[in-house]
């Protein structure tokens, strides 16, 4: 007991190694659960190993067979694009606008919208499939009734088709998540001096011209910090689709319309026992959002030295 | 007379501006409206065309239902078990990350720089990345099923201690400190008296960004506690949505009772929370 006392004492009162003390808990628990399985994830993509045993070597074959005889892997990568832009990245073409309308100066009770536009956000994946269940019902949904009846087309299977169920799943996504770009957005609105407007509403710019020759071009580090995000988390994209359809058992549901990359490696990884295929699928997914965000920067710098 | 005469115009785009706040704050807030209509009607009045838009007699009798009628999950375990979970990874996680962003923020060391910029990079990997190692490591550690499972392997995170990091960089002076070591302190006291209450405000963004985290988390609790007597809220609600057909009215109210808490609490601190939960991007 005395022996751990001084030990602590010695480290407590030593200026030098205290920092060290600190940030060790981080790098214990990263070489633990963060290195360790990230090092054993790429050792499993190069082996046919499944939940029963290893199975033997088979270099690269895991990799090869995912762009070749894979039935699903191509759906889930065409899938998670669409996706990527109907549910992800569409929401900044929303919520610049919605931005500048909080933004301006006529507004009063700007922080009560924003709070409302912000709810969702906090919201669960869960809680908000489940909300729009009713919205959505093929036979008693508000949706459904309302293209009935107030515009006399035949309602939607919404999640009985390919196409409807990404229209589903990017609605979820933009009501979710289209409140929190727009309070980024509002955030570099607010650096933008108001003396610029008046200038140019001086030289005689409309209201959209000021925004399109003002307002974009000095948002664009904010539009490629949000689109960075969205890149990252649409690539990723796994809950929504997996409560939405139902989970393993559905494969995403009819006609593979909601697998998504990160779907399909769960179940190749927790549903079919087949560990080093779904392994290769993560550093595949790893590398195209390495890449997506490495363009994604080309292009902003490009964009800024305009 | 110039005033006058562009006042028409001006009204008109103040009430276009006010029209679009609306219908949009309509839309965002419409869904969960739509909720609570749904979780107070009962079986008969469920499923009505025109469907309804207005509350129905029965939100107690289906609250009544959920919670002492089915069987098929224990939710009000499942309650405690979320609120559980979420205040021991605000805890853990803000003593570990606070004490690593201290370290970063005021001391001067060999390979800080090294480290700092280590610890961002680490933010840098996916976590679908290594989540099936993972999975195969907490099932060799015989952590299924158990808390500690979600609550270790996050509890000192690189986004936490940048952003303690950033906070106590600026907010605590370093004559404050060393006025404590000659008063005797040694380091662990600075951390744990000098530090640690200095560094409230920042604990409380970093608490934010964690509870809600942790009580929206779905993935984490559906492959790491599988069992309904040890799982969350979020896993609750998705098995009862899924087994209990037609039963709208009681899986509603279940899906009400679960997120009014924190909508509550988010409308009452709406302002810590909104810069709480984008304090990651908007200064970084």
């Amino acid at each position: 007991m005395t022996a751990i006392t001084r030990m602590w004492d010695k480290i407590g009162f030593n200026q030098k190694l205290a920092p060290y003390v600190f940030v060790s808990p981080f790098f214990i628990l990263f070489l633990i659960f963060g290195l360790y399985p990230i090092g054993y994830s790429f050792f499993m993509s190069l082996f046919d190993m499944r939940l029963v045993g290893n199975r033997g070597f088979v270099g690269l074959a895991n990799y090869t067979r995912l762009f070749t005889v894979d039935e699903f892997f191509g759906t889930a990568v065409i899938n998670t694009v669409i996706l990527l832009f109907t549910g992800s990245l569409l929401q900044h073409v929303f919520a610049i606008p919605m931005a500048i309308i909080v933004n301006s100066p006529r507004v009063i009770g700007r922080h009560t919208f924003k709070a409302l536009f912000f709810a969702p956000f906090i919201t669960s994946t869960v809680a908000t499939v489940i909300i729009f269940g009713m919205v959505f019902d093929h036979n008693f949904g508000l949706l459904n009734w309302i293209i009935e009846n107030v515009l006399g087309m035949e309602g939607i299977r919404w999640t009985a088709r390919s196409g409807p169920i990404k229209a589903t799943i990017s609605i979820l996504l933009n009501w979710r998540f289209i409140g929190f770009n727009m309070v980024i957005y509002l955030a570099g609105l607010q650096g933008i001096p108001r003396e610029l407007y008046e200038a140019a509403a001086i030289d005689g710019a409309g209201t959209v011209q000021q925004h399109r020759m003002i307002t974009l071009p000095l948002l664009i580090p904010i539009i490629f910090f949000g689109v960075s995000l969205s890149l990252i988390g649409g690539f990723q994209l796994f809950d929504e689709p997996f409560v939405l359809l139902g989970g393993y058992d559905t494969v995403g549901g009819p006609g593979q319309g909601g697998l998504t990359i990160a779907y399909y490696l769960m179940i190749l990884g927790f549903k079919n026992g087949r560990l080093g295929r779904g392994a290769a699928i993560a550093w595949v997914l790893f590398f195209i959002i390495l890449i997506v965000t490495t363009v994604n920067r080309l292009i902003t710098n490009r964009l800024q030295k305009k | 007379m110039k005033k006058m005469s562009i006042s028409a115009p001006e009204a008109v785009k103040t009430g276009a501006l006010y029209a679009s706040l609306a219908g949009l704050a309509f839309v965002f807030f419409f869904p969960f409206y739509y909720m609570f209509i749904i979780a107070s009607h009962p079986r008969e009045t469920m499923f009505r065309t025109p469907p309804n838009l207005w509350f129905g007699g029965a939100l107690w009798d289906n609250v009544h239902r959920l919670i002492f009628v089915q069987e098929q999950v224990p939710f009000l375990v499942n309650y405690a078990n979320s609120v559980m979970i979420a205040v021991l990874t605000v805890v853990t996680t803000l003593f570990f990350c606070t004490m690593g962003g201290f370290a970063l923020a005021k001391y001067d060391f060999r390979g800080k720089k090294f480290i700092f910029v280590f610890i961002l990079s680490t933010m840098a990997f996916p976590p679908f990345l290594n989540i099936i190692p993972f999975y195969r490591m907490m099932v060799a550690f015989g952590w299924i099923n158990r808390w500690r499972a979600l609550i270790v392997p996050g509890m000192a995170n690189a986004m936490g201690i940048f952003l303690m990091r950033q906070y106590m960089e600026e907010s605590i002076p370093n004559a404050l400190l060393d006025a404590a070591r000659i008063d005797g302190l040694n380091e662990f006291g600075i951390l744990t008296r000098v530090a640690f209450p200095l560094a409230k405000p920042g604990m409380g963004v970093l608490a934010i960004i964690t509870f809600v985290g942790s009580w929206n988390n779905f993935l984490g609790a559906f492959i790491l506690l599988p069992r309904l007597q040890s799982t969350t809220l979020t896993v609750a609600l998705n098995t009862l949505n899924a087994v209990s057909f037609g039963e709208f009215g009681m899986v509603y109210a279940g899906t009400a009772i679960a997120i009014l808490p924190l909508l509550v609490i988010f409308f009452l601190a709406s302002r810590q929370f909104i810069s709480g939960l984008t304090s990651g991007s908007v200064k970084g």
